[in-house]
């Protein structure tokens, strides 16, 4: 146990080093905080939106740009071992793969908790505004990092089966974004046409869209959690499964 | 290259102790079977050559070694562990220097050592210590601090090589080992490669085969993913097909032609070849081969007494010991 923290540990670090000596961590989080904020107060009129509560104004946009965003900071993570051939000297040290898996995904969900935390300064704001309800602030932010780290997991995932980066992003902005609309009131009216409820039903609580939306209303279900929890767990099997696969 | 390293624990096990087993190992890329049912022990002290043409299966079998690739079928021990049962405590005895040399590009060479210690379970003052003694051992000082990316291919090469140094490990297991270095780095790494491997085993693949006779105990030649070859360089040699032949010059007041005439009829001379090209006078150059490698002595004084009898002047004679190019191409050759 101490060994595989030890193990964890080197493997995120050098990740961090990794994101922040490039320029990918800090462009990815300007983007970020540009468009998250940008997006409260002109397109969810911040300052007239009366509501107090950032479910709506903040919130509600967030998972359009973790989509997009998000697996530009999970791509490089197999891609690269891939690519350099580095993943050979990574497998062959003492080290469970399940360490460098681990370790990886940390990494790159710190970056996620460093952009959310900058965006703090939107909380003074409505603070300032008006009196907020603290909860739904604190569960939305707890949601958003679990939707952000989700999506870097999946990609991850997606990662270890390709050598190259721009293969990654795509595929993994297409599922990412399949897993958001699929809880989607106009999409979910689609399907309502065609499949009975429960089936939709069963769909609908499969996207990660409407387990985040219950979490930004301060309905911190310990379900929603869970989902993402286990979205996270299967990506990192799957991205175990995935390179198993290259060795064998 | 410099530095000291300290003697592992390998050093109190008997020199035959088996380091490396491999049992039955097979691998298989779809249909293509890339390493056929190999089988072979390395000791302590033994330095291993892996010769091979292209794509004949060294750095697959490597790679099976190191724990990198699951064998198809048979069994890597490591020191008496089973490399699929308990990987890690196996790896932590090995040390790998891949292929061309995998490095993370975005680190400096002195962040990728730490990183490489950090693994290997190093910590605090003994991490220092072995990040050091590896730069140095490595002559890695001067780029210590540069990023990976802008190295030459050769520091490249010697930054992964540091790497694999850095727990000192029991094992070395070396691919192509001086690809890309320079004529003095190759030397410096032969001799770091020979250092090593008193106390250590080392397993290392090279296409030059002077690196062989430079640096090994022993040499195993693999082709189409079996081993056609297995002994030291020396015993391979004498495997060419003109090793133990007398190679003569004897200058002759008739021709040339005489001469090899006259080497021709002698009792232990099995062939005759000759080297001269065109009319050189009554001189003759070439190599008499002898009916069978034990007969070459005795052909040697045939020579000898003939030329004395005739009045011919003997004005070279030497044993060709068999060359290991020879030998490599001989084998590795048939049924393309
Ligand atoms: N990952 C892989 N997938 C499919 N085939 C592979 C893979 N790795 C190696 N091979 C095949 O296995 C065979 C042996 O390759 P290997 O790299 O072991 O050769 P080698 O002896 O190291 O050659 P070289 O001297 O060129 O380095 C080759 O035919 C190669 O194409
Ligand atoms: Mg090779």
């Amino acid at each position: 146990m101490e060994i595989a923290v030890r193990n964890i540990k080197a493997v995120t670090k050098r990740e961090l080093v990794a994101y922040f000596t490039s320029p990918i961590a800090y462009v990815i989080i300007v983007i970020f905080l540009l468009v998250s904020t940008g997006f409260s107060f002109w397109v969810g009129d911040l300052w007239d939106f009366g509501d107090a509560s950032l479910t709506w104004t903040f919130f509600f946009f967030l998972p359009w740009f973790f989509v997009v965003l998000a697996p530009a900071v999970g791509m490089r993570l197999w891609a690269d071992e891939h690519r350099q051939g580095t993943i050979e000297l990574m497998l062959t040290m003492p080290i469970h793969p399940w360490h460098a898996i681990v370790g990886k995904f940390l990494a790159s969900s710190v970056v996620w908790a460093i952009a959310l935390l900058l965006t703090w300064p939107i909380v003074w704001t409505v603070q300032y505004l008006g009196d907020p309800d603290m909860g739904p602030i604190l569960s939305g932010y707890l949601g958003a990092f679990l939707f952000a780290s989700s999506c870097v997991a999946i990609s991850m995932a997606i990662s270890a089966f390709t050598r190259s980066q721009i293969t990654c992003l795509l595929i993994s902005v297409a599922v990412c974004l399949g897993l958001t609309l699929l809880g989607y009131p106009q999409i979910v009216d689609q399907f309502m046409k065609m499949l009975p409820a429960n089936v939709v039903d069963g769909i609908a609580d499969l996207s990660l869209m409407s387990h985040f939306l219950d979490m930004t209303k301060g309905v911190l279900v310990f379900r929603d959690i869970l989902y993402f929890l286990s979205v996270i767990v299967v990506s990192l099997l799957v991205t175990n499964i995935a390179i198993r696969a290259k060795r064998a | 290259m410099s530095g000291s390293l300290r003697t592992p624990a390998s050093d109190r096990r008997p020199k035959n102790y088996e380091m490396i087993s491999v049992q039955n190992l097979t691998k298989r890329f779809g249909t293509k079977l890339a390493v056929n049912d190999i089988s072979f022990q390395v000791g302590v002290g033994e330095v291993l050559g892996f010769l091979g043409p292209n794509g004949a299966g060294k750095s697959t079998t490597m790679r099976m070694i190191t724990g990198y690739f699951e064998p198809t079928a048979g069994h890597v021990s490591i020191d008496g562990i089973n490399m699929s049962d308990e990987p890690s405590r196996a790896k932590e005895k090995i040390g790998y220097l891949p292929e061309n040399a995998p490095l993370y590009d975005d680190m400096t060479v002195l962040s990728f050592l730490k990183f490489a210690a950090d693994l290997r379970g190093l910590s605090g003052s003994a991490k220092t210590t072995a990040v050091d003694k590896a730069l140095e051992t490595c002559f890695l000082k001067p780029v210590r601090n540069q990023s990976i990316d802008t190295l030459s291919k050769g520091y490249r090469h010697r930054t992964c090589l540091a790497q694999s140094i850095i727990h000192d490990p029991e094992i070395l297991i070396l691919d192509e080992p001086t690809d890309g270095l320079d004529p003095n780095q190759k030397a410096e790494v032969r001799n770091l490669i020979r250092r090593l491997g008193e106390t250590r085993t080392i397993i290392f693949s090279t296409h030059i085969l002077e690196e062989v006779e430079a640096a090994c105990t022993r040499a195993i030649i693999i082709d189409k993913g079996k081993i056609v070859a297995d002994g030291t360089p020396e015993e391979l040699k004498t495997k060419a097909v003109d090793a133990g032949a007398i190679e003569v010059r004897i200058d002759a007041p008739s021709s040339a032609a005489a001469v090899e005439a006259e080497l021709g009829k002698l009792a232990s001379a099995k062939r005759v070849s000759s080297k001269n090209l065109g009319e050189e006078g009554g001189a003759f150059t070439g190599c008499v081969i002898p009916k069978g490698k034990e007969k070459a002595g005795k052909l040697a004084s045939e020579i000898f007494e003939l030329c004395m009898s005739k009045g011919f002047s003997l004005t070279e004679l030497h044993q060709n010991p068999g060359r290991l190019d020879d030998v490599f191409r001989a084998i590795t050759r048939t049924g393309e």
